[in-house]
């Protein structure tokens, strides 16, 4: 069996007093797209940067498929893009591009430049320098930056957050594309519609621990079925979709008559309010 | 080193060199360099010509061309070497913490390229761009000083390459600051080290001219520990060493005259102090959370 792309085991994080992470486990397969969730100083992005060999941990492993996070040949693997960034402004994006295409010794030249580019939308921002560039487009140019020589893992530190809406979609679309391509995704943010929508795996970080994770499907499972009878409204809460015909069926032979049927689920914010205790950082 | 590693390095310092030429303070250190160009010919054309005058006809216990050639080269040399050092802690300013705080480090550093190589990089592209700096100027005070005055040193290379040794060794300095210090803090701290080994290299001057052991050996030891100073020191002195008599011992005790030659311990002292610092400077960055 394959390793994983990014496998992080027991990790632990202390900054002076204060534990970051405390313990965590977590695991990108091949081709899979992410989302870390958490409030502000949960240990999102401490993670992030141990996986990318920016922080030391304090214990615990972190492996980029199969090699220590932080060695050469865990760099080579990945690109990212840091929460905080910023490039030299007086560099043009395609100028920027070619200087982390020599970094990271990709011989894709002018035609990768270009393509990458294009994938972010900014096909005709070429030669604009970065210091005209609007907080959006720059965060877009770091998107392209991170994924300089086809890195197999890319980290993401939210990377949204300087974007409108239509940047967010053009970023929510180029995540799908990647995922199309095997790239695998670590992705940190704080928009859980986003996460929602494109992620396969999420997992919840609270207090330097991993407080709940699985896919979206998993975590915001059904919580009632609620059925509409001829005697009221009655709720079947802890219930689930499969449990939904029986129930009604039962209520019939108890001689109700069913007007409707409604199974509700909770949604990845319920999950993740339920899961961080409402704790902001 | 690989070539993958050469490759990324080379990349780095061509960076830094671009980033140092954009850099306003490099456009400041150039005008500054002009207008004290300018300047040190003015007052070269005149000391030449108002000391051949006074002199004129006088006995010559003293050559007072000589004199004056030395003491205003020296003079250039000191201002040389301080506006190399400007250039050399500017050039190297806020390098580690100040970038990483700002989020330009962190892009770079998670290439393979790694830190050590990423800092020696930055650190060759800081002090190639100083010493060519302070090479260039010194030439161009040479050529004023010998167009003016009709005088040169008795050797002209060997503290030309003196300098640039101690502006590599400032920017080094300044480098392992910028590993711990903010910016502001980076720039205080070097330019007080500059300042201290300066004074400490005019106490032995002055040591030596009253002849004090205790100043003298005060200042040998601030040459050491700081052999910037010493290199300078030395360079003063070999602008001068063929010169003999009275004029070679009045402009040893002078302040733009250098009592103690470098010698291959000094040289050698200077350059395993240089990879000493950067080596310390790599081994903090190394250990740094960014």
């Amino acid at each position: 069996m394959a390793a994983p792309v990014l496998a992080v085991s027991q990790l632990h994080k202390r900054y002076g007093g204060q534990e970051a992470l405390a313990g965590v486990d977590l695991t990108v397969e091949a081709g899979q797209l992410v989302g870390l969730l958490g409030p502000n100083g949960a240990g999102k992005s401490t993670l992030t940067k141990i996986a990318c060999g920016l922080v030391r941990p304090s214990g615990g492993t972190g492996e980029v498929l199969g090699q220590p996070a932080g060695s050469p040949g865990a760099r080579a693997a990945l690109g990212y893009l840091a929460e905080l960034f910023r490039f030299p402004g007086w560099l043009s994006a395609s100028e920027l591009l070619r200087f982390h295409q020599r970094l990271v010794g990709s011989e894709g030249g002018e035609a990768e430049r270009r393509q990458l580019l294009e994938l972010v939308e900014l096909g005709d921002a070429a030669d604009k320098r970065v210091e005209a560039m609007s907080k959006g487009m720059q965060q877009r140019l770091g998107i392209a930056q991170a994924l300089v020589g086809s890195p197999r893992l890319l980290l993401l530190d939210e990377p949204t957050s300087a974007l409108d809406p239509v940047g967010r979609r053009i970023v929510r679309e180029l995540l799908e594309e990647l995922r199309r391509r095997g790239v695998s995704v670590l992705l940190n943010s704080h928009l859980l519609s986003e996460v929602e929508l494109i992620c396969d795996h999420v997992a919840i970080i609270a207090r330097g621990r991993l407080v709940k994770a699985g896919t979206p499907q998993e975590l915001a499972g059904p919580t009632a079925v609620v059925v509409e009878t001829g005697s009221g409204v009655k709720t079947f809460e802890g219930a689930r979709r499969e449990d939904a015909p029986e129930i009604v069926a039962e209520l019939v032979r108890g001689g109700e008559r069913v007007y409707g049927v409604e199974v509700r689920h909770s949604s990845l914010e319920d999950v993740y309010l339920e899961a961080v205790g409402g704790e902001t950082g | 080193m690989n070539a993958g590693a050469l490759r990324s390095a080379a990349t780095v310092v061509a960076l830094s060199i671009q980033e140092g030429v954009r850099r306003r303070v490099f456009l400041a250190v150039l005008v500054l360099t002009l207008a004290f160009l300018g300047l040190y010919a003015l007052g070269a054309h005149f000391a030449f010509r108002d000391v051949d005058e006074f002199a004129a006809g006088e006995p010559k216990i003293l050559d007072p061309h000589a004199f004056t050639g030395a003491t205003i080269f020296g003079l250039a040399m000191f201002a040389t070497l301080f506006l190399g050092a400007v250039l050399a802690v500017f050039l190297t300013l806020g390098v580690v913490r100040g970038d990483a705080e700002s989020g330009l480090l962190q892009p770079i550093v998670v290439r393979p390229i790694g830190r050590t190589t990423m800092l020696l990089a930055r650190f060759a592209g800081a002090a190639l761009l100083s010493a060519a700096y302070v090479v260039v100027v010194y030439l161009a005070a040479y050529a004023i000083t010998e167009a003016t005055g009709n005088w040169g040193p008795d050797h002209l290379l060997g503290p030309a390459l003196g300098l640039a040794l101690a502006v590599a060794i400032i920017a080094a300095l300044s480098l392992l600051a910028s590993t711990v210090l903010s910016v502001t803090a980076q720039g205080i701290v070097v330019f007080m080290v500059f300042g201290a080994g300066l004074t400490a290299g005019l106490l032995a001057q002055i040591g030596h001219a009253i002849n004090s052991d205790s100043l003298h050996t005060i200042g040998r030891v601030a040459s050491w520990a700081l052999p910037f100073e010493g290199l300078y020191a030395a360079g003063l002195h070999a602008l001068i060493s063929g010169t003999s008599g009275l004029t070679g011992v009045a402009l040893q005790l002078g302040p733009f005259g250098g009592s103690e030659a470098a010698g291959p311990g000094l040289i050698l002292w200077a350059f395993a102090y240089l990879f000493g610092v950067l080596a310390l400077a790599a081994l903090v960055f190394s250990r740094r959370d960014l």
